[in-house]
């Protein structure tokens, strides 16, 4: 047991990761954990691992987080020329097209999962996962990290064609949380991002406001609280 | 308005006093002297078409095209130089390959021909260069609609509903203008275009001439092909009996 008192900090950070993609009616909502490991130690409690690239595509990172961090610099530099270029924003395809030429083409050397998700004005809100060898999958819906393995019957059950926005939404803050609850590289808070025509919209789940699975225990605030409350009286026997 | 431009037309990196690059005016006069070529943009499309002055009876019927698939949905009709009018068609498949292997999506008409009038422009700025001495109209159907765009030698590049280059643009042009090209289908197009191509071939001064036509609309479902053999026939059909109503007069 003594071996996990020592985390190797500088191990290379690496997101553990539950991360989700989900098309409803009308968009899609990308939705992640907040976990950022390195070894055993948690180096970010609340990252943000939903990634803007444009006005209206925004990617989930999975993975090593320098790797998914370079490749959507990368992709946001080529789609912000591709705009200026084309006159007009791009579209979800071609973001996702670019990122996975790059996930391809340094197969090697990469090692991140990526779900790009977006609207745009021609095909509406579509997800394209793009796992780690650089296949892209335009899915309905897309699961990604090592929260996911935990998920893919959930999904199996629980999905539905053509769902409301506030459906999809609770359908993914669901899942993540089932997925932190059995995940020890996924925890901290749940981040969605909602794109639709009408535009981008950031929603944030604190941990300790989701719901608690089968044996998990409520969470404790420090036994420290008894000391400082207003009227401290000894512990009787 | 054309003048001679002793001592500046030398280069094509020498401007004339009254700021005209000649050479650049020299190209176009090599499309000006080339069979006409038309195309116009219907609602549901575009269609191309080109008189093709054939230089010897030995030719085969149907060789020496001028009309040039680009990609699945777009296409150019060539007037001027024929090798040089090769080399712009080659650069522009090229392109449309390289964005679509890039982007993961067909190439859309605007950004192609930018890139070919970018191209065209290109070969207009260095002195060991000459211009192309050949002008094209790119017709395509992309995912914002049927459009059509011209590139002269000088590498400029507008937006069309009708254009004409060649020996008969000026006629031509007057008989497009009188079209309601926005209520036509490219069926009615390609009538019209055929039409106008027999309208403005000069018996007198040239030799016979081989209709070519192409179109990309939604009945050839977006694609660039060659008019329909049957449609073709009809065409020619009602441009010739078009033709002879006129010379009854």
């Amino acid at each position: 047991m003594d071996r996990d008192a020592t985390a190797d900090v500088n191990a290379p950070h690496s997101m553990g990761t539950t991360i989700i993609g989900v098309t409803y009616n009308g968009g899609v909502i990308l939705g992640a954990d907040s976990r950022t490991s390195t070894g055993l130690y948690v180096a970010n409690r609340a990252s943000d691992k939903i990634t803007q690239l444009t006005d209206n595509v925004y990617i989930c990172r999975s993975g090593s987080a320098a790797d998914s961090q370079i490749v959507s610099d990368y992709v946001r530099y080529f789609l912000h020329q591709h705009t200026i270029q084309l006159g007009q924003p791009a579209t979800v395809k071609v973001a996702a097209n670019l990122v996975r030429l790059l996930a391809y083409n340094n197969k090697n050397m990469l090692q991140t999962g990526i779900i790009v998700g977006g609207w745009d004005k021609y095909e509406g809100g579509k997800i394209y996962g793009i796992p780690l060898g650089g296949t892209i999958l335009e899915q309905p819906f897309a699961i990604g990290g090592s929260g996911s393995s935990y998920l893919y019957g959930f999904f199996d059950q629980a999905w539905k064609e053509g769902m409301t926005k506030e459906e999809a939404e609770q359908l993914v803050v669901k899942a993540v949380s089932l997925a932190i609850a059995r995940d020890g590289a996924s925890g901290g808070v749940v981040r969605t991002v909602t794109i639709n025509s009408e535009g981008v919209t950031r929603n944030f789940y604190p941990g300790d406001q989701l719901p608690l699975w089968h044996d998990e225990v409520e969470a404790h605030n420090s036994l420290l609280d008894i000391l400082n409350a207003s009227n401290p009286e000894p512990m009787s026997t | 308005m054309s003048s001679i431009g002793t001592g500046y037309d030398l280069s094509v990196t020498t401007f004339s006093p009254d700021g005209r690059v000649f050479q650049i005016e020299y190209a176009a006069k090599a499309v000006d002297n080339s069979g006409t070529v038309v195309g116009i943009k219907c609602k549901d499309g575009i269609v191309i078409g080109v008189e093709k002055l054939i230089a010897s009876k030995m030719m085969l019927p149907g060789s020496n095209r001028r009309i040039h698939s680009v990609h699945r949905h777009s296409g150019m009709g060539v007037a001027g130089l024929a090798a040089d009018g090769r080399q712009i068609v080659a650069r522009a498949k090229s392109e449309a390959h390289n964005y679509e292997s890039t982007y993961g999506e067909p190439i859309p008409v605007k950004e192609l021909a930018e890139r070919v009038a970018s191209y065209v422009h290109l070969c207009t700025l260095y002195w060991w260069l000459r211009p192309f001495g050949s002008g094209v109209i790119l017709g395509g159907y992309d995912r914002d609609g049927p459009q059509l765009y011209m590139v002269e030698p000088s590498g400029v590049s507008y937006r069309y509903y009708g254009a004409a280059i060649g020996k008969g643009r000026q006629a031509a042009k007057t008989e497009i203008e009188k079209l309601k090209l926005s209520e036509m289908t490219c069926r009615q197009g390609v009538i019209e275009v055929a039409k106008i191509i027999y309208g403005v071939h000069d018996e007198a001064k040239d030799k016979t001439f081989e209709l070519e036509m192409s179109w990309v609309c939604d009945e050839s479902n977006r694609q660039h092909q060659k008019v329909p053999e049957a449609l073709l026939e009809e065409a020619k059909a009602a441009a010739q009996a078009a033709l002879e109503e006129m010379d009854a007069d």
